[in-house]
């Protein structure tokens, strides 16, 4: 590819979520050139990119609106990465194209002497009969949608699923009117206290989700723990859920069904980190104690791929304060080996441990177990792209010698559509394996889609300079 | 994982692979009444079945023992495509092979006459009765072949649904690790990660992998990965119609190359993506996206398609077809090793070859004698002749 080292940035960073800010902000501090290319129209990421009036996640911590401001940072939003590979001069290129989603589309690339991918993560499903009835909406797509323009997914709202981001999401639901007769918390916090240690190391999360707890409280919002909605009802729209109690597995406990009339269910199960442009480029992962893949990375935040680094929760979810820690340390790293004099900053490094070992408990405790399956009919549908039921998935694996989610998309072609399986690959994943547990993550050789015509034309790809 | 009943004595026959070769190959056997276990360190399409297109082609073979081989599997899988169910997706499309000036086009005919004159169904297409077959193919082309007799299936499915119709026992998750032998030199089975399986016959249905299967036993092949990557679009309405390539295919596939090679192969699909090839590279097992061949993929499909430039492709694979030196597949009885049939290398027409391949290996576990034209593919080729580089196609190079 006919690159020209002057075309070259020292540091191209994919997402401007805090992760990525943070180490824009770093970066540049050191001298370093930076590129910063996000899908959306503004940085932020996923919990900053909306500045929320009246809500508590608060503005923007102010180096990362300097970092966007910096003369060596380079902004471009509504950049939408699809690929990242290294040319033959050793430079980096990443490739994307621009505009909104589906339209106006024109292909970017930019040129990079290091590789920085901060691009977080994205919400677990796991289906339920009813999960795709109008009113059913993602814990995290709930709390985005309130952020951006305060609108409510409904009026009585049921939060469910699993994981911290539950309590949060409640709170702001309540906060900004809403009335939420439950939150449904399939893990139990009992299981917190058997992990004193490691919760110890970050009381400030602690504190977090004990100031959630009493917001709920004051709001009148019951906390069910060891339970999960099972069912959604409605016709046109959710009208009520079956809350059922679980087992230590997961497994729905016959006889402890129950009806909760809502007009809204704001569910999700975790996150799981984006690790597309990266397993692409050949970057090892490991297994997270949830049962998804992270990145690997070294103790440079350096990927097993060399030049290759990553930050915040592509490495494995740990939250805000873990993704600006991180950021920052990827980004000395990266000066280092650019010859850029950048100090180790072993307290950084000491605190970055903390929280990444106070979040690996925390998502230990919210593991999907085994028997969420209990609560999935043959007939309920996975993948909605495909209409592919979950009986069909089992059949592939029972009748046609499926074990992986690869095979169960060739044989039902579940999660080949639009989201290439982004929405029910994690299910598939989990109805499959043997064990129950993947063995290997997914692999999306595309992060996004792209035109044939932008592949056609890849020689002639303009760099990317101004933002538009 | 065992998903059949698992026979109390010992299979008759062991199948090495789970593809779409080694499932026909279970198929045929368990019709002629041997019993069969299929093993497979993987799932079922695991392998370069689950990695490639579907295409069941006899225009891209050159008239003799190929061809031949091809015009059999396709009377076999018209069969297949009544006994098995639909979801194999089956479907009698016919091919267009265009050529993009007069040179090429005098090539193709010529090739095209001599697969007539060898019993394929072959009708050039003037030029300016290519967009009755294509609607939306670019002007300027000078011609083209029909082959009415080039079909499309689902290979995954059709491998899933063979093993299934089979009644093999299979045992998914389990790597054959050697061949066991008798003090005399004939096989009795083989080792596998969780123990020892024993059976007459073995047949050797590991695809790219096939190579190293005997070669402790001495009865190793040259099988090499050729890698090919596939682009696979949005779902479209019919905007591909048959399956359409280009001239320069068939000599690509003879071409005795390490480096990438390119031509451009376009067909849709029964559930509405269109899917883009074919790139040729020796590269081992390795699956990195090579963005170089995506762009000459994509590069040709619009030249050929321009209304496709619009459209996205949704994802990329990689699969390794399995190559032996001379491009043809090694089918029958190993000299070396008594016991040991093989079923492999078969390049870029696997799915196409494989019924026909099932037949005769079947032929060979119930010794029978193999017709005179399958002497073509016989695997101790490689072992007495040097390494001799296949002649090129009449089809000039670009
Ligand atoms: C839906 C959702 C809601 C959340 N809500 C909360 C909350 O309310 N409170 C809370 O404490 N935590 C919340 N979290 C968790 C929070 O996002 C993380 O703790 C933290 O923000 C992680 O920062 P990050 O920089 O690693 O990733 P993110 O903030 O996720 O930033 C990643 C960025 O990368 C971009 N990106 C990814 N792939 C590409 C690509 N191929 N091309 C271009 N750009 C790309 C994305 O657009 C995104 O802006 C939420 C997470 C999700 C997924
Ligand atoms: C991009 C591309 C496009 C293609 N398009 C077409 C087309 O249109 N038409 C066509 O006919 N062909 C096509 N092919 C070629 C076709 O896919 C192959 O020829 C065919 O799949 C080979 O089938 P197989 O069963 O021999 O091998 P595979 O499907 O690879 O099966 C071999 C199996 O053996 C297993 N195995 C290997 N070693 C061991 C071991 N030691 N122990 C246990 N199991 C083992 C593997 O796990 C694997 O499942 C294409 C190939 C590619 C890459």
């Amino acid at each position: 590819m006919p690159t020209s080292p002057s075309d070259a940035r020292d540091l191209a960073i994919v997402g401007a979520g805090p992760a990525g800010l943070s180490a824009a902000a770093t970066a540049a501090r050191l001298g370093l050139t930076v590129t910063l290319l996000d899908a959306a129209p503004r940085p932020g990421g996923q919990i900053r990119r909306h500045p929320a009036p009246g809500l508590r996640t608060g503005p923007p911590d102010p180096s990362l609106r300097r970092a966007q401001l910096h003369p060596l940072v380079r902004h471009l939003p509504r950049h939408h990465v699809w690929s990242a590979a290294r040319g033959e001069t050793g430079l980096w290129t990443v490739h994307a194209v621009t505009g909104d989603d589906g339209d106006g589309e024109r292909p970017v690339r930019v040129t990079a002497r290091a590789l920085l991918l901060a691009t977080g993560a994205h919400e677990r499903h796991l289906p339920f009969p009813g999960w795709t009835l109008p009113g059913v909406v993602g814990a995290g797509g709930a709390q985005a949608m309130l952020k951006s323009d305060l609108v409510l997914p409904g009026r009585r709202v049921v939060v469910a699923g699993s994981g911290p981001l539950l309590l949060a999401v409640a709170s702001s639901l309540a906060a900004a009117g809403a009335r939420v007769p439950a939150v449904v918390e399939a893990a139990g916090y009992l299981r917190y206290a058997r992990r004193p240690a490691a919760l110890a190391a970050d009381p400030r999360k602690l504190a977090e989700g004990a100031a959630h707890l009493a917001a709920l409280l004051r709001h009148h919002v019951r906390l069910l723990t060891r339970s999960a909605v099972t069912a959604a009802h409605g016709t046109d729209r959710v009208e009520a859920v079956t809350v059922t109690r679980l087992g230590p597995d997961w497994r729905p406990l016959p006889g402890t069904a129950r009806r909760l009339p809502c007009d809204a269910l704001a569910v999700g199960h975790g996150l799981v980190p984006q690790t597309d442009l990266a397993t692409t480029l050949g970057c090892a992962t490991r297994r997270t104690a949830d049962g998804t893949f992270a990145l690997l990375l070294d103790d440079d935040l350096e990927t097993t791929v060399r030049g290759v680094w990553a930050a915040g929760e592509s490495a494995g979810v740990a939250g805000e304060r873990a993704a600006l820690a991180e950021g920052e340390l990827a980004a000395r790293a990266v000066a280092r080996r650019l010859g850029r004099p950048a100090a180790l900053s072993p307290a950084l490094r000491r605190r970055r441990a903390r929280l990444r070992a106070f979040a690996d408990a925390m998502t230990a405790v919210h593991a999907p177990g085994p028997g969420w399956t209990g609560w999935l009919p043959d007939a309920t549908e996975v993948c909605r792209c495909e209409e592919v039921t979950a009986g069909r998935v089992r059949a592939a694996v029972r009748d046609l010698g499926a074990r992986d989610a690869r095979t169960v998309k060739l044989l039902t072609r579940a999660g080949m559509g639009w989201c290439q399986g982004r929405t029910c690959g994690q299910a598939v994943a989990r109805l499959t394996a043997p064990d129950g547990r993947p063995a290997a993550p997914e692999r999306r050789p595309f992060a996004v889609p792209v035109t044939l015509g932008t592949l056609a034309a890849l020689d002639d790809t303009p760099h990317g300079k101004e933002p538009r | 994982m065992v998903l059949a009943v698992s026979p109390t004595r010992p299979p008759d026959v062991i199948v090495v692979g789970a593809g779409a070769v080694g499932a026909a190959c279970a198929y045929h056997a368990a019709r002629a009444g041997l019993s069969v276990t299929v093993v497979d360190r993987g799932p079922v399409a695991g392998g370069t079945t689950g990695a490639g297109e579907g295409n069941l082609l006899v225009s891209d073979k050159e008239p003799g023992p190929e061809l031949h081989l091809a015009l059999l599997s396709t009377d076999l899988w018209r069969e297949l495509a009544d006994a098995l169910p639909p979801d194999i997706e089956y479907e009698a499309k016919g091919g267009l092979v265009v050529a993009p000036d007069a040179g090429r086009l005098d090539a193709l005919r010529a090739l095209a006459a001599a697969q007539s004159a060898a019993g394929a169904e072959a009708r050039p297409v003037p030029a300016a009765a290519l967009r009755d077959l294509e609607p939306h193919l670019a002007p300027g082309l000078a011609g083209g072949v029909h082959y009415p007799q080039d079909a499309q299936v689902m290979p995954a499915l059709a491998a899933a649904r063979l093993l299934r119709a089979s009644g093999a026992a299979l045992r998914l998750g389990e790597e054959v690790t050697a061949l066991l032998t008798t003090a005399a030199g004939r096989v009795r089975g083989v080792r596998t990660t969780r123990g020892d399986l024993h059976a007459p016959c073995v047949v050797n249905a590991a695809g790219a992998w096939a190579g190293s299967l005997g070669r402790a036993a001495g009865a190793g092949l040259p099988v090499r990965p050729r890698r090919g990557f596939v682009l696979v679009t949005e779902p479209l309405p019919r905007v591909v119609r048959h399956k359409v390539y280009t001239a320069d295919y068939v000599a690509d596939v003879a071409a005795d190359t390490a480096a990438l090679r390119t031509s451009t192969v376009v067909e849709g699909t029964a559930a509405g993506p269109v899917l883009v090839g074919a790139s040729r590279e020796l590269t081992g097992y390795d699956r990195t996206l090579s963005l170089p061949a995506l762009r000459r993929l994509a590069a040709g499909a619009v030249a050929l398609f321009p209304v496709l430039a619009g459209v996205r492709a949704l994802r990329t694979y990689a699969g390794f077809r399995p190559c032996l030196p001379d491009r043809l597949p090694a089918i029958g009885p190993d000299p070396r090793l008594p016991g040991l049939v093989h079923a492999c290398g078969h390049e870029g027409a696997g799915i196409g070859l494989a019924p026909a391949t099932g037949l005769l290996v079947t032929r060979a576990l119930t010794g029978g004698e193999l017709p005179a034209w399958a002497r073509a593919f016989r695997p101790e080729r490689f072992a007495t002749a040097p390494k001799e580089p296949r002649p090129e196609t009449p089809t000039p190079p670009r």
